[in-house]
């Protein structure tokens, strides 16, 4: 295949414990470390690898958000991507919307392959590779542990909830990754340096003739109920005891 | 209830059974409109029978073909969409069946996604997790605009099966379906345990555990309690146990009432799938795991000498 399009979001880092907003809008993301998706951490590496068997001539990386996914996207170019566009937009965007850009990007470039995150680890939405696939009329290999690229097709395998699936889908086609896929490769500094050099286009949302509006609105975003506090015990007799009260284990 | 929605599930079954995640799904429903479809696509008689028993439903519709004998998305989708057309809402489980199916579908309705709705507090107001449970989010969808979700099974208790719904069958939809893609196999570590999403006693390990062999403790205690077994990425990744035992964020969530976490720290991308247990139990060698912080009960101990205790307890 000639191009490989990777989709990439920048969250809120994976180690920073979220801090919720007092006026309960949404998550403090201000001052807070950011960073690539997990899950599109994994979906790049993968596209570098294809690339780099000899399978695929480039790899794009695109993302959608604030101008500040610009760094998201240097570190993806620093990774080893040929070149990045940013889809202009500061406001938060639903996955349908998202998926609607990605879509006008796709019939822009062509992609023989598509790889996303299974998830972004903020909405925890799980939609937008599913959607864009139907949006395209590709198919989809979602939870992908492994992939092998064959000439017209692809083999995938899957987590799912039973085990390990192993689906064919033919090219092009849209594959959302999991985490046991790859190991993502440390960046190096003269590679950080490169990286500056690589194209960057930088679209504004609003100029795709898509609604961007949110259709579903968020009344608030509040902590979780707390757990009541626990109770630290020594040794198997008290355990014992303690479940036995709760009606745990009988005996 | 307001202005009653006409709802429908989409039913998930497996190996010849309709899941769990299933009828907790159509409890979410039950509490959103007092009539509840359940939509089966599936290619055995025996699915319509088991449908037809579940509570709080009142029709099952059935579409029998030898397409369903594979489930696949790409094909389902556009069947699904058509026949669900006059609904104003779609729920399905949020497994990975239908977090699979669930979004091509609101495409082909064009409208967005919910996913893992964890509560209904009116018709058209739902609570859901966000950042891997560390906040809840609570959403509305505007008033005649259809609603496409996902429902977290931890969240719902299992309905009974003591209903007698009616049933109709209904044609194959003549739509075009794709050819690209293909089904070659599925492969899964059978085992007599209880299913992980259904047991009410699971008991996890993680890196702590050290190796596959050693699981085998966890095992002869699993079987002794009737429990499942789960595990964390870390004991996963490591190879000791089949990716289909990990519990969290991106695993399974879980809801037993009773969770024995051995040799698992406490990492909240793991703590995100064990939250809904009744009763969280931590035996870590390390008193500052940051495990014991969301434990009920908290013991700090080498798990290779606690389990053969406890086993000796049990006997
Ligand atoms: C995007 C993302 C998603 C993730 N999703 C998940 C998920 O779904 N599920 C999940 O579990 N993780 C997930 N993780 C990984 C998670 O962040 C942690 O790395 C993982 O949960 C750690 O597993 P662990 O507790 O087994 O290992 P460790 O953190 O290494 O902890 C091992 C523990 O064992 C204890 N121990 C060691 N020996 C003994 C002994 N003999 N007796 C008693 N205790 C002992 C140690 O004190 C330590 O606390 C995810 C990470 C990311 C980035
Ligand atoms: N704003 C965005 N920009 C680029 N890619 C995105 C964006 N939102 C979602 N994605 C991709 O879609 C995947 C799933 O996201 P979600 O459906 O929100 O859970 C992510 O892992 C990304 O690969």
């Amino acid at each position: 295949m000639d191009k490989i399009l990777v989709c990439i979001k920048r969250v809120v880092d994976y180690n920073i414990k979220i801090r919720i907003k007092p006026d309960e809008s949404g998550v403090i993301t201000e001052g807070v470390k950011m960073s690539i998706n997990p899950f599109d951490e994994i979906a790049l590496e993968e596209a570098l690898r294809v690339k780099e068997s000899g399978n695929a001539n480039e790899v794009i990386i695109v993302s959608i958000g604030p101008d500040d996914c610009q760094q998201q996207l240097r570190t993806g170019l620093a990774m080893g991507a040929d070149r990045a566009i940013l889809i202009q937009h500061d406001h938060i965007i639903e996955p349908l919307k998202v998926a609607k850009l990605l879509h006008k990007i796709v019939e822009q470039e062509n992609p023989g392959l598509i790889l996303l995150g299974k998830q972004a680890i903020d909405d925890d939405c799980n939609q937008t590779g599913q959607m864009l696939a139907e949006l395209c009329s590709y198919p989809q290999a979602t939870f992908a542990s492994e992939l092998t690229v064959n000439e017209n097709s692809l083999k995938v395998i899957r987590e799912v909830d039973q085990g390990l699936e192993t689906l064919e889908v033919d090219l092009p086609a849209i594959v959302t990754t999991d985490l046991r896929m790859n190991e993502p490769r440390y960046v190096k500094l003269p590679d950080i340096m490169k990286a500056k050099k690589k194209p960057m286009d930088v679209m504004d949302a609003n100029d795709f003739e898509i609604s961007l509006e949110p259709s579903i609105k968020v009344i608030s975003v509040t902590p979780p109920p707390p757990r009541e506090s626990g109770i630290m015990l020594d040794g198997v007799d008290q355990l014992f005891v303690a479940l036995k009260d709760k009606g745990l284990i009988n005996e | 209830m307001s202005n009653a929605m006409k709802i429908i599930v989409m039913a998930e079954h497996e190996d010849g059974l309709i899941t769990s995640a299933t009828r907790k799904t159509v409890n979410c429903a039950s509490q959103i409109s007092s009539e509840v479809d359940l939509l089966i696509l599936g290619n055995n008689t025996d699915l319509e029978e088991q449908a037809i028993q579940i509570d709080s439903v009142s029709n099952v519709l059935v579409v029998q073909d030898e397409t369903f004998n594979q489930q696949l998305s790409a094909i389902m989708a556009p069947i699904i969409s058509d026949l669900t057309s006059g609904y104003d809402c779609l729920l399905l489980p949020s497994t990975t069946f239908g977090r699979d199916l669930a979004p091509r579908v609101s495409v082909l309705k064009d409208v967005c996604q919910i996913t893992d709705i964890m509560e209904v507090l009116s018709p058209r107001v739902f609570k859901r997790p966000i950042y891997a449970g560390n906040a809840i989010e609570t959403i509305e969808v505007p008033d005649g605009q259809m609603i496409v979700a996902t429902v977290r099974p931890a969240s719902f208790k299992e309905l009974g099966t003591s209903n007698q719904a009616s049933l109709s069958s209904l044609e194959m939809p003549n739509i075009d379906l794709p050819n690209h893609t293909r089904f070659l196999g599925v492969s899964s570590e059978k085992t007599e345990r209880p299913d992980l999403q259904v047991a009410s006693i699971v008991i996890s390990g993680g890196r702590g555990v050290g190796s596959a062999e050693n699981f085998e403790i966890l095992y002869q205690l699993a079987d002794k309690l009737g429990a499942s077994v789960g595990a964390s990425r870390a004991a996963v990744d490591a190879g000791y146990v089949s990716n289909d035992m990990q519990v969290g964020q991106t695993g399974k969530i879980i809801s037993p009432d009773l969770y024995f976490a051995f040799g698992i720290s406490g990492a909240i991308q793991h703590v995100a799938g064990i939250k809904d247990s009744g009763t969280i139990v931590a035996i870590n060698k390390d008193p500052d795991a940051p495990i014991f912080e969301i434990a009920d009960i908290g013991i700090v101990a080498d798990l290779f000498e606690f389990i053969p205790e406890f086993l000796a307890k049990l006997d």
